[in-house]
């Protein structure tokens, strides 16, 4: 149901609440005026087949504008991955929090501030790229975000620069998101040269319903990496709907991880585009979900030009009657010659009533390729779990450490080791009481 | 220790054990030996509980319990331990860990402490040695990348960690060269108590060469055929298995 929002747009809009520039707004009123076109998604839309969103279509979100949480320091600890000392931005129920945000300690050449600073202060930092990365014509969830985003992370990294501390965003929510909904935005661009460590966090205190919807632009210039890991963890009632968009110049690298666990609906979108000779695509991923949960990636691999590489492993774990959706394209264009690709797909089923939806897809255009892709869908080894329960391990623990076993190699792509011990614990204790790592 | 009674499983349709029955005390070695398909590994599968085969008759009592009642990892913790003849390969857990588990739930079992990993590491050393391997291959995933050699000694040192008092040795010796042979062979010695007893599955007389034991039984069609001591397996090497089989195979076909 669109008039809700359209209803808000026009209060939004008569207030003039908000004093900004002509192109901003005119960015919110194309975004507008696509989403009143296209409304939401429905499963008829080849990409949503697998997914409804009726439930949030249906439900009536309040545009959440800093509904102050009390959040305290310390339970965003558990989401650090044990390092306090890493700089971080922190978004409480969609709304920046200067008091939890530590810009101050990053490394000199990077920048990163609150979008709602940028926009009113130094909007030279967004306007080259914000909306042009990540497009809003034909999808909806981004066409709404275009008009109503309000807050999250702008991230510059100097060329050149080299920083070894990753930057961590966390946008938290508590009790006070109940029934709202965050249109974050997010702009990260990788100067050339520059090497750096994004990670955007999506995370709860307690379990209340919301809507995230989020939008991350990004630009990799040349010879750049820029390693970005997205971590869900929602509250198993909330929603959430996140479009990553990244453009790659010559020689660049994009490294993107999701790790994906949480809420009553996700649906991740991370889409790259190599455009540039030379570059190199890794989209890694692993999704987790149980009881009523679905979970949802898509990915699109655009190879634009020639002698580019991309690798994708998304793994997935599905048990009571969860419902996974992956969805990976690669489309190489004509003049996209020696593209080396390769995609894989797997996923374990823990019960009966689980079930997925996988598929992975190649477009080639262009005659002189290697490229490949394939997906399984399997079940727990029978004697593997047999031979552990033979050992006196019991079953529980058994499947436990299986599962757990499966994810590991896809983890371990993880090159930073705070946040790949902290996933791997997570991984273990999601089927398990275990905290140890195998 | 272990009296099997009239015991009969099948694996899906397919009977394969038909009414075995057999006696078992503490300190005692026995074979079992026996051409392919005759039943003998699936004797030891179902003594260890083997959720893919169904016990129809007959009962298994283990010192003093129905070992039939219990499930695998219960038997385990009770002190059984079957070394499979095809190890599994487990990818992403490494061998430490894999050991450390089993042992540690075994001591939660018997009420004892568990142990932390550098207590565990002291505690492998020896038993390493025991079976000729390097430290390094404790952080390997299990089996992952073993040789069938390294894979069987992998369990003798499963066995050596678990210290059973019932261990079944399904077919330890077959794809192992004679030196893997007798460094399998000595482990299983050197774990050797009055207090525990082995039951060997094999189908060739060579490694029962390096572990003697008290009693060889020929199994053939689910039913043991013939038992008597350690000549009976010598001479099985020089005649072979035909002339104890023959006669039941004509009965089953």
């Amino acid at each position: 149901m669109t008039a809700p929002y359209l209803a808000d747009f026009t209060t939004l809009s008569n207030n003039g609440a908000r004093a900004e520039p002509d192109w901003l707004r005119t960015t919110r009123r194309q975004g507008i005026e696509r989403f009143a076109a296209l409304g939401f998604p429905t499963p008829r839309n080849e990409d949503w087949h697998f997914t409804s969103v009726s439930s949030i279509a249906e439900a009536t979100f309040t545009p959440l504008r800093g509904a102050s949480g009390q959040v305290a320091k310390s339970a965003l600890e558990p989401f650090q991955f044990g390092q306090s000392d890493w700089p971080v931005l922190v978004f409480v129920n969609g709304k920046y929090d200067a008091s939890l945000s530590t810009p101050a300690s990053l490394a000199t050449g990077i920048r990163a501030i609150d979008l709602s600073t940028a926009m009113r202060d130094e909007p030279s930092l967004i306007e080259p790229w914000l909306g042009k990365l990540s497009p809003s014509e034909d999808r909806s969830f981004s066409a709404l975000n275009a008009a109503f985003m309000s807050d999250g992370a702008v991230i510059h990294i100097a060329p050149y620069i080299e920083s070894p501390i990753p930057l961590h965003v966390i946008f938290v929510s508590d009790a006070n998101a109940a029934k709202g909904v965050a249109h974050l935005r997010n702009l990260i661009v990788a100067g050339h040269h520059s090497k750096a460590t994004v990670i955007e966090s999506y995370v709860s205190l307690g379990d209340s319903g919301y809507f995230t919807n989020a939008v991350t632009e990004v630009q990799v210039e040349q010879g750049a990496t820029l390693t970005h890991y997205k971590i869900q963890r929602e509250s198993q009632r909330a929603f959430h709907v996140h479009t990553i968009d990244a453009k790659q110049a010559r020689d660049s690298h994009y490294l993107s991880f999701s790790f994906a666990t949480g809420a009553a609906l996700s649906r991740t979108n991370i889409y790259t585009n190599l455009d540039g000779e030379g570059c190199g695509a890794t989209l890694n991923g692993l999704y987790m979900a149980d009881d009523e949960q679905h979970v949802d990636h898509q990915t699109n691999i655009i190879h634009s030009q020639p002698n580019c590489f991309s690798r994708e492993i998304y793994k997935g774990i599905l048990s009571g009657s969860a419902h996974g959706v992956f969805n990976g394209k690669v489309y190489v264009y004509p003049i996209a010659q020696k593209t080396d690709g390769k995609q894989t797909n797997n996923n374990l089923l823990l019960s009966e009533r689980a079930r997925i939806d996988t598929k992975p897809q190649l477009e080639i255009f262009a005659d002189d390729v290697r490229c490949t892709h394939g997906a399984t869908v399997g079940r727990l080894d029978e004697m593997a779990l047999f031979y552990m329960r033979s050992r006196g391990v019991s079953t529980d623990a058994a499947t436990k450490l299986l599962t757990y076993a499966f994810a590991a190699d896809v983890l371990e792509t993880i090159e930073v080791e705070a946040v790949r011990s902290e996933l791997e614990r997570a991984t273990l204790e999601r089927f398990s009481g275990s905290s140890a790592t195998p | 220790m272990l009296e099997i009674k009239d015991l009969y499983a099948k694996a899906g349709d397919r009977d394969i054990l038909r009414g075995i029955t057999l006696d078992v005390a503490a300190g005692e070695v026995h074979a079992i030996m026996g051409p392919n398909g005759s039943g003998k590994s699936t004797l030891a599968q179902v003594l260890a509980g083997n959720p893919a085969y169904e016990v129809t008759g007959g009962s298994v009592t283990y010192q003093g319990i129905d070992l039939l009642a219990l499930q695998p990892e219960e038997r385990a913790q009770q002190g059984v331990f079957l070394a499979f003849q095809y190890p599994i390969e487990i990818p992403g857990v490494s061998n430490a860990y894999f050991l450390r588990s089993a042992f540690n739930s075994i001591r939660a079992a018997r009420g004892q402490e568990e142990v932390d990993p550098l207590e565990f590491l002291d505690y492998m050393e020896k038993k390493l040695e025991l079976v000729d391997m390097d430290v390094e291959m404790l952080s390997r995933s299990v089996n992952m990348g073993f040789s069938g050699g390294e894979k069987k000694r992998n369990e003798i040192l499963q066995m050596a960690v678990l210290e059973p008092r019932l261990a079944l040795l399904d077919e330890t010796d077959s794809g192992l060269d004679i030196d893997a042979l007798r460094i399998v062979a000595n482990g299983v010695n050197a774990l050797k108590r009055p207090d525990n007893a082995t039951i060997v599955v094999t189908h060739y007389q060579r490694l029962l060469n390096y572990i003697v034991p008290d009693f060889v039984h020929v199994l053939a069609h689910g039913k043991i055929v013939k038992s008597g001591d350690k000549s009976l397996a010598l001479e099985l090497e020089a005649k072979g298995y035909d002339w104890l089989v023959e006669p039941q195979g004509a009965l089953a076909s």
